[in-house]
């Protein structure tokens, strides 16, 4: 490495809370809000949606095509078209990521329902649950680690997209790879590499964590 | 009481699976519903409970149409058991078996109560209570299916091939626990199998039915394996049909000889080929040859009255002697059914 560890611990002393909008602290701040923020939305969009093409199976075929378009294109010139109606605003990041992960978590949805064996959806039918009730308590726990695992995928690609934002001013910690792109072995490089990583990983602990508390029952069949 | 009347379904496709059945499912009966695979059994116990919907005539629950009962209200009054138990896999077993309290609307406390007692009930050890479905074996399952089945104490209960995916041994005890616990709650049963010993030793009626959903023969299950309607039926039934009917048969009228059963130390009565030795206790030992005092051969046993015509030839063909040991609920010999009483036994029950 070009720099060594007095250098980088300095940079980062002086630039973790300087009180401006670039200070690291911020831009975590920023990447943190960019990120989660279409993970929640995309699973709020995601969740009626994908009940929706599991109730109407038609409904499938054109809403994951269409989401798996959405998913193909690249980041860059949609946020670049997204501009000329949110601006160079957080939004502008925000849109796109959260039809990145509805186009993953649709299909999780679908999944996790269909991942709900016919007999136990039979008995529950058989003993009187309504359909609300039925759905409610019965078929979406069951859904739960397959809707998960989608999750895990989308918090942790979406954290790492967030960077690309950076292009247009709003990448949060991506901001810190661009401001040295001739050499990449600069502290704000490793720095902005590091947290990003970081982060990704400790979302996907908490989702992990929250997977085990959620679940009991998928978690205790391992080791039986 | 249950009462199909001219009951027809037609799938959307076409396919005609229950044709005009009429029969009636007395209460506290078990009823069984036994045919060929596709032959509409699981379509007409679904349409008991209306997961099903008739294409034309009417079942009557109690002399009321289902068709006018709102179906989960219908249904939390039936009690359901499936194949594969349906068990809701993220849900602790005392909870399974509350689920139908809990949609009642019951106390939280009173249903995991009544759970706790049903399991029990049904054999099975409380400390299973807190594990979930996986955790636990395949008729254990089956036993929490049938738990979860009574919760609610539900007077009708609708049987899908319940223990047809477990080993023999384990679907035995099953069926025995079932026939136990019916014999305490008198249930209006409907049970479905295609495995017609299964029907012959559940019901207390017996509808046989052909592929196209018509009904071929409805009778208790002596009636069917002596009279049975047709060729269907009785290809139905199996070869063995005869033998199975001796299970019918009481024992309590069968000659028995005591002389043949000798008390220890005592030699056998002259020109007899075997006698029995017994215990002091009066248990039999063996049977004795004349020639070898000193060996002691396989014996086999029934229960004078409470085992079957069937159980006493069994007896008879596991021992050298060629007669079965009489002996009451003790173990105690009572006497010794010859190859002779077995063979007037038999001659009778063949013209009965
Ligand atoms: N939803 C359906 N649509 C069309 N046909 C159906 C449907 N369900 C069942 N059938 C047909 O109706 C007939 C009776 O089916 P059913 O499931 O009642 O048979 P079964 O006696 O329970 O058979 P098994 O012993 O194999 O369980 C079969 O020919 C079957 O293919
Ligand atoms: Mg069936």
């Amino acid at each position: 490495m070009g720099s060594g560890p007095p250098t980088l611990w300095e940079w980062i002393a002086r630039n973790w809370d300087t009180g401006r909008a670039d200070s690291i602290r911020n831009l975590l701040l920023d990447h943190l809000v960019m990120s989660l923020t279409p993970v929640l939305f995309s699973l709020l969009a995601a969740l009626p949606l994908g009940l929706a093409c599991a109730r109407w199976r038609r409904l499938y075929q054109p809403t994951s095509g269409l989401m798996n378009v959405i998913y193909a294109l690249p980041s860059l010139p949609v946020f670049m078209l997204l501009i000329s109606v949110t601006g160079l605003s957080q939004t502008t990041v925000i849109i796109p990521l959260t039809f990145y992960g509805m186009a993953v978590l649709i299909p999780a949805v679908v999944d996790g329902l269909a991942s709900v064996p016919d007999h136990v959806r039979q008995a529950a039918v058989a003993m009187g649950f309504t359909p609300a009730r039925r759905l409610l308590t019965v078929e979406l726990p069951i859904a739960v680690p397959v809707v998960l695992s989608g999750l895990r995928v989308v918090a942790v690609s979406s954290i790492s997209l967030v960077s690309v934002g950076a292009l247009i001013g709003q990448g949060g910690l991506g901001g810190l790879f661009t401001r040295a792109y001739q050499n990449p072995f600069t502290p704000p490089v490793i720095v902005g590499i590091v947290l990003v990583v970081a982060l990704a990983l400790v979302a996907d602990g908490v989702l992990v964590l929250a997977q085990r508390l959620l679940t009991p029952w998928v978690r205790a069949r391992r080791p039986a | 009481m249950i009462t199909f009347d001219e009951v027809t379904k037609r799938y959307p496709d076409g396919t005609v699976a229950v044709d005009r059945l009429s029969l009636e499912a007395p209460t506290g009966e078990i009823t069984v519903l036994v045919g060929p695979s596709g032959c509409g059994k699981t379509t007409s116990l679904r349409m008991i409970n209306r997961m099903i919907d008739a294409s034309e005539g009417r079942i009557l629950l109690d002399g009321v149409p289902v068709e006018g009962i709102d179906p989960p209200t219908l249904r939390r009054g039936i009690g359901y058991v499936i194949q594969q138990a349906g068990l809701f896999p993220h849900r602790k077993i005392v909870d399974n078996v509350a689920t139908v309290p809990y949609l009642l609307g019951w106390d939280r406390r009173k249903a995991r109560d009544r759970a706790m007692e049903l399991l029990e009930r049904v054999g099975l050890d409380p400390s299973l209570a807190g594990r979930y479905p996986f955790q636990l074996s395949g008729g254990q399952q089956q036993r929490v299916g049938v738990a979860r089945a009574l919760a609610a104490d539900p007077p009708v209960l609708l049987m899908d091939e319940p223990f047809s995916a477990v080993d023999p041994i384990v679907r035995t005890s099953l069926q025995d626990e079932l026939l136990r616990l019916q014999a305490e709650l008198n249930k209006t049963i409907v049970f479905v199998t295609h495995d017609i010993d299964e029907a012959i030793k559940l019901g207390d009626r017996v509808a046989v039915l052909r592929v196209g959903g018509t009904l071929a023969q409805l009778a208790d299950p002596k009636t069917l394996l002596s009279r049975p309607a047709d060729d269907f039926v009785r290809e139905f039934l199996g070869h063995d049909r005869g033998i199975r009917r001796l299970q019918f048969v009481p024992t309590s009228g069968l000659e028995l000889r005591t002389d043949l059963a000798v008390a220890p130390g005592a030699s056998g009565p002259d020109g007899e080929p075997w006698h029995l030795a017994l215990t002091p206790e009066g248990r039999p030992a063996g049977w004795v040859p004349r020639d070898e005092p000193e060996r002691l051969e396989r014996y086999g046993t029934f229960v004078l009255g409470r085992d079957s015509l069937r159980s006493a030839l069994d007896a008879a063909l596991l021992s050298p002697s060629g007669c079965a040991v009489a002996v009451d609920g003790d173990g105690k010999v009572v006497g010794v059914a010859t190859r002779d009483a077995l063979d007037r036994a038999l001659a009778e029950a063949a013209d009965g």
